[in-house]
């Protein structure tokens, strides 16, 4: 068990095998990574090399076949469906590469989302929400939904809506993926501020060198293993 | 409540595929409403009998008569407690079209017989004191506006003077209301004294029915088979049999319309079972994504299945309620067929039949894609989309 000073995550010989009829596929084989409060770390590597595998396990949407998954000194690769979903809630926001933000709601009713789960007030939901949309800069667009919202706009809903219940844990997948390289940047200056700022660990999984330039360490995943250095 | 919003937002995503869907609820459980007034209206008299009531006619058909000699015979049998005979008039107010029941009968008796026809005492006095005085039902009276005091012309296709006329007037003395909803307010009663002087002599006498009370509505059966054995082997025999069975009889002869409507409804509510099943299905397989990200904030599998489940049954209750509501409001303002259906309102054992239906509406077409979802692997879901 680790301490409050100890690394947030620690990840232990994971191994993930996706099986498709007969075939396996061993995406990730006695894989480790430690990751310590506040880094913003950037996972990079080739499509199909199991970064969101990965991020999956991390985040507690799956489990690996063997391995320990440690958050925070929990174990969370042995939590039931029930228990992993409750753990998501008070410890995990996703960021994703297509935003993933629900198109009949407005910007405000997706960020209040997660809130719903808590036992806060609609007034104090209200609050809460307000306050995340206003550290990504979206104050003025709340009502919007997302239909009428650029790329950009709508991952800064995105980020408003993981950041609401103030996670230990920020997991973006390709955040940047599906935009410009002004928009993205903008999204890059937003996370980074958040790391520095609120003090957020970050894990982001992205294909951009520019992108893992704003990260505070870089790792690569390739045939199942993680190395520190990029491949020369 | 907070996931009403939620439950909502699901059924709006696809707005007109809903607003189709919950139009055809509409209008299936409207007709469900309309069916069941009708078939109230044709069970009107069954429903309406008296436990304690039989009525005797003649063995062959209700055409054919009895003698009125008959009353003070079946008075004198034991556990008999009250005779009233009446008889088919079959009056016609000024149009063939204008039908209603008119039948003359021995106003005291009468009145005491049937508790469900509820007259005032100052009307019954004057009913008592006018030879050619008559009541109608509420319904009659205020679908041709009469008035006490009004002198009513009837023809009647079976009864005629002595001189060959058909023409009968009457002066109406009493509106009477029903003891309870289902009550009959459509017929029209005059004096049995009035009436036998009136018609031609050698048909003096003749009545059609006689409704008897017993004193103990358990030795029913056994009763009837007593008169019906009085008046064995004579001109005139006699079918008696419980007033239900005998309304019954009478509603047979518009054919078995219940189970026509029953078949019809049970046709309908299947379709509707597949069109709401479809377009819950297709909604869930369609927001499979949006369903993952749900879960992946932390939403639990029981939950997400509440939520699909609380699509199916929102959407049920909002169409169930507004046909069933519909159909209330239509049936509030009484017959569109007063002649032919007198009784028209929806029952309330009909009402308590429709939220059931609406009910097993929404969980029967949400469960199958409930758990489909419910079940739905969260990084499965994501991949959807990625
Ligand atoms: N549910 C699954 N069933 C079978 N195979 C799967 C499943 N999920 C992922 N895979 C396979 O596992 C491998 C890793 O997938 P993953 O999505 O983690 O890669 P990735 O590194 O995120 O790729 P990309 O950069 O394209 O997003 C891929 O070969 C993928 O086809
Ligand atoms: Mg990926």
């Amino acid at each position: 068990m680790s301490t409050p000073n100890g690394p947030l995550i620690e990840i232990q010989d994971v191994e993930k095998i996706y099986r498709r009829g007969a075939e396996e596929i061993h995406v990730l084989s006695g894989l480790n990574l430690t990751v310590a409060r506040g880094e913003f770390l950037a996972l990079m590597g080739p499509s199909g090399s199991g970064k969101s595998t990965l991020l999956n396990l991390l985040g507690g949407l799956d489990r690996p076949d063997r391995g320990t998954v440690t958050v925070e000194g929990k174990r969370i690769d042995q939590l039931s469906d029930r228990q992993l979903a409750a753990w998501r809630a008070r410890h995990v926001g996703l960021v994703f590469q297509f935003y993933n933000l629900l198109p009949a709601m407005t910007a405000e009713r997706n960020v209040e989302l997660p809130l719903l789960l808590t036992d806060l007030s609609r007034r104090e939901r209200r609050q809460h929400v307000a306050t995340a949309l206003a550290i990504v800069g979206l104050a003025h667009r709340t009502r919007h939904y997302p239909g009428q919202l650029s790329g950009g706009e709508q991952q800064r809903v995105g980020i408003a809506r993981a950041i609401v219940t103030d996670p230990t844990l920020l997991l973006c997948d390709e955040p940047t993926g599906d935009l410009d390289r002004k928009s993205g940047d903008e999204i890059l200056g937003l996370l980074q501020a958040l790391n520095r700022e609120q003090g957020k660990t970050i894990l982001m999984v992205t294909h951009d060198p520019h992108a893992s330039a704003r990260a505070s360490r870089t790792v690569h995943l390739d045939k199942g293993q993680l190395s520190a250095d990029p491949p020369a | 409540m907070k996931y009403l919003y939620l439950v909502w937002c699901g059924l709006k995503r696809k707005k007109l595929r809903t607003l189709l869907t919950l139009f055809s609820i509409v209008v299936a459980f409207f007709l469900f409403g309309l069916l069941g007034a009708i078939r109230q209206a044709l069970a009107g008299g069954v429903s309406m009998a008296g436990a304690d009531r039989l009525v005797a006619r003649h063995k062959v058909s209700i055409i054919q008569m009895l003698p009125i000699s008959y009353e003070p015979r079946i008075a004198a049998l034991p556990g008999v407690t009250a005779v009233v005979a009446q008889t088919w008039f079959g009056g016609v107010y000024q149009d063939p079209k204008n039908f209603f029941p008119s039948i003359p009968v021995e106003p005291a008796e009468f009145l005491a017989m049937f508790p469900d026809f509820v007259l005032p005492a100052a009307q019954r006095q004057a009913w008592l004191a006018t030879r050619t005085g008559a009541i109608v039902g509420r319904t009659t009276a205020e679908r041709f506006g009469w008035k006490l005091g009004d002198r009513i012309p009837l023809r009647s296709p079976i009864w005629r003077h002595e001189d060959g006329s058909d023409a009968w007037e009457f002066d109406l003395v009493g509106i009477y209301d029903g003891a309870k909803k289902g009550t009959d307010t459509s017929q029209f009663f005059f004096r049995y004294d009035y009436f036998d002087e009136g018609r031609a002599p050698d048909r003096r006498g003749e009545v059609s029915w006689f409704t008897l009370r017993v004193n103990n509505p358990a030795l029913a059966d056994q009763l009837a088979a007593t008169v019906d054995r009085e008046f064995a082997n004579s001109p005139y025999e006699t079918k008696t049999e419980p007033e239900g069975a005998f309304a019954q009889g009478f509603a047979q002869q518009v054919g078995d319309v219940g189970a026509i409507m029953t078949g019809i409804l049970s046709a309908v509510f299947f379709t509707i079972l597949l069109v709401v099943g479809n377009t819950i299905a297709q909604g869930v397989r369609e927001r499979t994504a949006e369903l993952g990200v749900l879960k992946a904030l932390g939403v639990s599998n029981g939950r997400v299945l509440g939520l699909v489940l609380g699509e199916s049954c929102l959407l049920a209750a909002l169409g169930g309620g507004a046909g069933l509501g519909g159909a209330w409001l239509v049936t509030l303002g009484g017959s569109p067929v007063p002649s032919l259906l007198p009784i028209f309102y929806l029952p309330t054992a009909d009402l308590l039949a429709g939220l059931a239906l609406i009910a097993a509406l929404g969980l029967l077409t949400g469960l199958l894609p409930a758990l489909q979802a419910g079940r739905l692997g969260v990084a499965e879901a994501l991949r959807h989309h990625t």
